[in-house]
């Protein structure tokens, strides 16, 4: 497939400190990439570079082809960009702001009413169209802000924390929004609401210090969890001791955690050998000591886990992965 | 073209969306009524002309100008909209274009509605209207210069208050520099080519050049290439900025 966003070695620094530290990306079509990573990362640097509001210090950004540096009104022409904090003139009514983004990006007449009407449908603005944007709510701004990133249905998108702010509803609709669109274009979404990823993101990078430190799936990001396919038990606190003995001697099994005790009832967190699948195995050797298992499930890890253990540099996706 | 009118619409328009607009125009044109009619003599003076109107514009620019000019960018980068408007499909050369010729055709609007000045003094007298055509055009194109130095600084900082004060020092600086008072503290130290250098920027004797009636070219050259060269300069800052 043909990548829209290519990010090659790019970095940027501002005097000493370094923001972005050679990143390299690429994004095709059909794909809704997950920028995570905590505050200061670079997340939202390396978003103002692929929409030419920065330059890079090193590397370059290619969209659709065109280098953002030597040819910076192609590739605006090709993206819609949504900033952190979706700035818009707050003096504005959505109707005016609306149509000078259509006018800006070459729409006239009946085509430019179109547009706009289609636009202002698609994110519900119609009630406040002839409020000014700075008497609106944060969710009415932030949709506006949204409006004027899709208006002219761009090949490539970059929303910087777009539903920063809003309320669950409200989040559910953008993110339903991102997800209808994200066929036909590509798709970069910065965020620190990680189940927003898992929800809506096809693909996700987690970046600290200025570099890409794993790259995968949802799903792949989650099998990197230190508990991902762990298996709980609880069991009438005095058999945890043996539980857990007989359970360490286990062939699949790599360890065995107690994680508390409450009302008589023993808790172990079970931990399979890299690619082991060890529920059947636990439930017969239970079975064969005679250790009544009140309850049993598989922990499907949070990337949570994830994103702390790579962010807070306690290791690398491989050694995670590992323990 | 087509960019910088948009953006020449939006930032005209966002004069009149707020109430900078209607502040502007009634002290601009209480101040230049009162500076003409009680300091300038426009009655005791007995002549039917607008000297004593346009007089005193260079002075009043220096204060009213850099309040035009501030918000210009400062205000863009102080709320972030800054960051949409040079992400869109503009170059930096249309934004600073369509937000200049916004400001100027404002600081117009302001001065024409001066206009019952020039229909008071035909109506008590003959005066050369010629000269006072002439002087209007001269206040413009001084008010142009004024606004593109304040549009440059504007895009140095996000804080109004600087780009107000540093924005009205240079326009003071070019204002003053052909009055004897500045020269001749470079005339004890500095070359005569200097001091001519110095003595040709000023506003205050190209203005005064136009007011008397005569449209000189070197005049216009001046002042056209003044505000080229702070719009030019305007652009590298924005630019700068993107790599900084």
């Amino acid at each position: 497939m043909v990548a829209m966003i290519e990010l090659e070695n790019l970095s940027k620094t501002f005097g000493d400190l370094c923001a972005v530290d050679g990143i390299d990306l690429s994004v095709s079509k059909g794909e809704v990439l997950g920028f995570l990573g905590p505050n200061g990362a670079g997340k939202s640097t390396t978003m103002k570079m692929i929409a030419g509001f920065l330059e890079p210090t090193g590397g370059a950004v290619r969209v659709v082809g065109f280098d953002v540096t030597r040819n910076p009104v192609a590739v605006k022409r090709r993206i819609g960009y949504l900033p952190e904090g979706a700035p818009t003139y707050g003096d504005m009514t959505p109707r005016r702001f609306l149509n000078f983004i259509a006018e800006i990006r070459g729409f006239g007449g009946k085509d430019r009413r179109a547009k706009i009407a289609e636009v202002v449908d698609t994110v519900i603005l119609s009630d406040v169209l002839d409020q000014p944007i700075e008497t609106l709510s944060k969710g009415f701004k932030r949709r506006v802000g949204l409006a004027q990133a899709i208006l002219h249905d761009p090949e490539v998108l970059i929303l910087d924390e777009p539903t920063d702010g809003l309320d669950p509803n409200q989040k559910h609709h953008v993110r339903n929004l991102i997800s209808t669109m994200s066929e036909t274009k590509s798709i970069i979404v910065s965020t620190h609401i990680l189940e927003e990823v898992e929800a809506v993101c096809t693909r996700a990078v987690i970046i600290a210090h200025g570099r890409l430190l794993a790259d995968g799936t949802p799903d792949e990001l989650v099998a990197c969890a230190p508990n991902h396919n762990a298996v709980v038990i609880a069991v009438g606190d005095k058999y945890g001791d043996v539980a857990a003995q007989k359970l360490i001697s286990v062939n699949e099994v790599h360890g065995v955690d107690g994680i508390g005790t409450k009302d008589g009832i023993s808790r172990l967190r079970i931990f399979p050998k890299p690619g082991k699948s060890i529920i059947q195995p636990i439930s017969e050797i239970m079975k064969a000591a005679d250790i009544e298992v009140s309850q049993l499930y598989l922990e499907r890890g949070q990337l949570d886990d994830v994103f702390r253990a790579i962010t807070t540099g306690r290791g690398k996706k491989e050694e995670i992965a590992g323990a | 073209m087509r960019n910088i009118f948009a953006i020449f619409k939006r930032e005209f328009f966002s004069y009149f969306a707020t109430p900078v607009a209607y502040v502007f125009i009634v002290i601009f044109l209480a101040m230049m009524g009162s500076l003409a009619f009680y300091v300038g003599g426009f009655f005791s003076s007995n002549q039917a002309t607008l000297v004593s109107f346009f007089f005193y514009h260079p002075w009043l620019y220096l204060l009213l100008i850099p309040s035009i000019s501030m918000r210009l960018w400062a205000e863009e980068r102080k709320t972030g909209t800054v960051e949409l408007l040079l992400t869109l499909p503009v170059s930096t050369t249309e934004a600073v274009m369509g937000k200049y010729f916004a400001a100027w055709a404002f600081a117009g609007i302001a001065l024409s509605l001066t206009f019952p000045m020039w229909v008071t003094v035909n109506i008590l007298g003959n005066p050369d209207n010629g000269v006072i055509l002439a002087s209007y055009v001269g206040s413009l194109v001084m008010a142009g210069a004024f606004l593109a130095i304040g549009s440059c600084v504007s895009a140095l900082t996000k804080n109004q208050v600087i780009a107000f004060i540093v924005a009205a020092t240079i326009c003071f600086m070019f204002t003053m520099s052909g009055l004897e008072l500045v020269l001749n503290f470079f005339r004890l130290w500095a070359p005569d080519l200097l001091i001519e250098t110095i003595a040709s920027m000023s506003f205050l004797s190209h203005f005064r050049a136009i007011a008397k009636g005569v449209i000189d070219f070197r005049d216009v050259v001046f002042f056209g290439s003044l505000i080229s060269f702070f719009l030019f300069a305007n652009v590298v800052v924005i630019d700068a900025k993107k790599g900084a």
